[in-house]
C-alpha cells in the first residue's frame, strides 16, 4: 500500500509523518511534532528523516507528499511548503495540498470553530459541521468572529487559537490544537488512491504583504 | 573520475537564483527576479520577495537543469545561501535545499552568501589567489574582506557603518526621478555629466575618521549631501543638471570604494583584489579600480556583470570549492541567519 509524506508548518508546531494510505483508511505509521514556532526551517528536514527512519522507508518508498497549505503565519508556512515542493519535484511523485484548518475540523462532533493564532492579535479561522466547510477560511480578531458565531450554529471550538481566545469566543474547547498528521493524510487519501494530478502547493495567505507606496518623492531632509 | 556536480540555491534577497558548476566550469544559471514586483515601492518588501521565491523555486531548478543538460539525479552536493540576508527570504532557499538534499540523499552545504560573491570569480578567472581583498559592494552590503582561505575563514577588514553602496545608488536616483534599482540609470546620466560639477563629500576619508575606519564607508552623508544639493536647487528654481549630479555622486562614491580597496591590499600586502556584488557592475568603480590597481601593480579580478549580481552559481561556485578542500557538509538541521558573519563561511 502506498507511503506517502505528511507536513505541516501552518502553526507553531512542525509536523512531519510518514503514512500508508489503505483501501480502508490511513495509518501514521511514524510522527514527529516539534511545538515552536521558530524553528520550522530547522527541524522540518531532520524530522521528516527520522520519520522516515522509524517507519523503515526511504524517501524513494513515497508515492505521494502531503502538505498542509495553511492559512499560517508566512513564512513557517513556506518552510513546509516549499520542501513538500522539493519532495515530490525529486521524487517525482505528486504533491497535494490540505487546508490545515480542514485538519483540526475533521474529526470534529457538532458546528465546530476551528481557529489557529494568526499573530497581530487575530485567528485564522473555519467553521465545520460534519467535518465539512461551512464558513472561512478568514482571518480576522477573536471579537469580530465570536459575532459571527451564533448565525452559523457554532458549539465548540478546536485549535491553539481557539484555546488561546477562548474568553472572548466564548465555546468549550477541546481535540487536538494542531492539525494532526492522520487528518491530514485522511483527507488527501482518495487523491492518492486515485492517482489525482498533482497540484501546485499554494500557501492560504489571507493577508497581502506589508508594504506602502511612497507617497510621492520622499524629502531626505526633514 | 570527473569533479563532482554542485547544485546551488540562493535567495537572500529579491533573485531566487539556481546555478549548477561542476569544479570551477559554469553549466546553469538561471535566475527569477522580483524585481518589478518592488520597483513601485523603492526597495525590496521582505514578504514580497519570499513569496516570490516559493513560487520560482522548483520552475527555476529546472530551467538551470535544462541549461546545464544534467538531471537532479545526477547532483553530487547542494549548496545554499544560509545567510546574511532577509530572514523569510533565506528560509525558503535553505527548506528547498534541505528537501532536495533529504530525497536526493546527498549532503548539503550551507553557505556564506558574501564568500559566495567572492567564490564566483573562481568560475570565471580559476582559483583565486590567496590571500585576496575582497570589495564587495551591493544593495544589501558593503564590505572589504581578507580572504586568507576560502575554505576556511574570511576576515571582515571593513564595512559600512551606515547606507550600503548600492542603497545610495537607489536613493539618490529617487532624488533625480530616475527609476529603481539606481545603480544602471545613474551609471548611464553619469556619462553625460561632469564628475568635477560638484564636490560632493568622500565619508570617512578625513585623518581623523581614519583613525578608526580607516576600511569603513559610509554613504549616509553623502546621500544628504546630493539631497541637499538638489532641493537647494530646486528651492532657487533652477533646473536640476540630472547628468552632473550623477556623475558627481557615482565620482565620490567609486573614489572612496577603490581606494580603500586598494589601500586594504597595499596594507596587508595582498596582490590581488576582486570586486564582487551589484555595484561591481558599474562602469565608473571598474575603470577606477583598474587604474589604480595598475598604479601599485596589483591584479584586479572583476568577475562579468551578470555574475556579480545575486545568482545561485556563486553559491554553487562556493559549494564546489568546500566540497574540493574536503569540508564537511552542513547538518540537515542547518539554521538560515540573517546576520551571519563573514567569519563562517559553512554553516
Ligand atoms: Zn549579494
Amino acid at each position: 500500500m502506498p507511503l506517502i509524506a505528511v507536513i505541516d508548518t501552518a502553526t507553531p508546531a512542525v509536523t512531519a509523518a510518514v503514512a500508508e494510505v489503505t483501501a480502508a483508511g490511513t495509518v501514521v505509521l511514524a510522527e514527529r511534532t516539534t511545538v515552536d514556532a521558530r524553528a520550522h526551517g530547522e527541524l522540518l528536514a531532520p524530522q521528516l528523516a527520522a520519520a522516515l527512519a522509524e517507519a523503515g522507508a526511504v524517501p524513494g518508498d513515497l508515492a505521494a507528499v502531503v502538505a498542509g497549505t495553511g492559512p499560517g503565519p508566512f513564512t513557517g508556512l513556506r518552510v513546509g511548503l516549499v520542501t513538500a515542493a522539493a519532495l515530490a519535484d525529486t521524487l517525482g511523485v505528486p504533491a497535494y495540498g490540505v487546508c490545515s484548518l480542514d485538519a483540526l475540523g475533521l474529526g470534529a462532533a457538532g458546528v465546530t470553530l476551528a481557529a489557529t493564532d494568526a499573530r497581530r492579535k487575530e485567528i485564522y479561522w473555519a467553521v465545520y459541521a460534519g467535518g465539512a466547510r461551512r464558513a472561512g477560511p478568514a482571518v480576522g480578531r477573536p471579537g469580530d468572529v465570536a459575532d459571527l458565531l451564533g448565525g452559523l450554529g457554532v458549539v465548540r471550538a478546536v485549535g491553539e487559537g481557539a484555546r488561546r481566545y477562548a474568553g472572548v469566543l466564548g465555546l468549550p474547547v477541546d481535540g487536538p490544537d494542531h492539525p494532526p498528521p492522520a487528518a491530514l493524510a485522511a483527507l488527501a487519501a482518495d487523491r492518492v488512491r486515485a492517482g489525482a494530478p498533482p497540484e501546485p502547493l499554494t500557501p492560504l495567505y489571507l493577508r497581502r504583504p506589508d508594504a506602502v507606496e511612497p507617497a510621492g518623492r520622499k524629502r531626505v531632509l526633514a | 573520475m570527473s569533479e563532482p556536480l554542485v547544485l546551488g540555491i540562493e535567495t537572500s534577497c529579491d533573485e531566487t537564483g539556481i546555478g549548477i558548476v561542476r569544479g570551477h566550469t559554469l553549466l546553469a544559471d538561471a535566475v527569477a527576479s522580483s524585481v518589478e514586483a518592488h520597483a513601485r515601492f523603492g526597495g525590496v518588501v521582505p514578504e514580497v520577495a519570499s513569496r516570490a521565491h516559493l513560487e520560482a523555486m522548483v520552475p527555476t531548478l529546472h530551467r538551470a537543469l535544462a541549461e546545464a543538460g544534467v538531471a537532479l539525479a545526477d547532483v553530487d552536493a547542494i549548496a545554499v545561501t544560509a545567510g546574511p540576508g532577509l530572514a523569510g527570504a533565506l528560509l525558503v532557499g535553505v527548506a528547498a535545499a534541505k528537501g532536495y538534499a533529504l530525497a536526493l540523499d546527498k549532503p548539503v552545504y550551507g553557505v556564506n552568501h558574501l564568500a559566495a560573491h567572492v567564490a564566483v570569480d573562481t568560475l570565471e578567472h580559476g582559483p583565486l589567489p590567496e590571500p585576496a581583498v575582497a570589495l564587495l559592494v551591493s544593495g544589501g552590503h558593503s564590505s572589504l574582506l581578507l580572504v586568507d582561505d576560502l575554505a576556511a575563514g574570511v576576515t571582515q577588514l571593513g564595512r559600512t557603518i551606515d547606507d550600503a553602496a548600492g542603497e545610495a545608488f537607489d536613493k539618490v536616483a529617487r532624488l533625480l526621478g530616475l527609476p529603481f534599482p539606481g545603480g544602471p540609470p545613474i551609471d548611464r546620466a553619469a556619462r553625460s555629466g561632469d564628475p568635477g560639477a560638484i564636490a560632493f563629500p568622500r565619508g570617512l576619508t578625513a585623518p581623523k575618521d581614519l583613525a578608526g575606519h580607516r576600511f569603513d564607508f559610509s554613504f549616509s552623508g553623502l546621500k544628504t549631501a546630493v539631497a541637499r544639493w538638489v532641493e537647494a536647487r530646486e528651492r532657487a528654481g533652477a533646473p536640476v543638471p540630472v547628468g552632473d549630479v550623477a556623475a558627481s555622486f557615482q565620482e565620490a562614491v567609486c573614489d572612496v570604494l577603490s581606494r580603500k580597496a586598494v589601500d586594504a591590499c597595499r596594507e596587508h600586502g595582498v596582490g590581488t583584489l576582486v570586486i564582487g556584488g551589484g555595484v561591481a557592475a558599474n562602469s565608473r568603480l571598474r575603470a577606477m579600480a583598474e587604474q589604480r590597481c595598475a598604479r601599485y601593480g596589483l591584479q584586479l579580478r572583476v568577475p562579468r556583470p551578470r555574475l556579480c549580481t545575486d545568482n545561485g552559481a556563486m553559491v554553487a561556485a562556493l559549494g564546489s570549492h568546500l566540497v574540493a578542500a574536503g569540508v564537511a557538509p552542513s547538518r540537515l538541521d542547518l539554521p538560515a541567519d540573517s546576520a551571519l558573519p563573514v567569519t563562517t563561511v559553512r554553516v
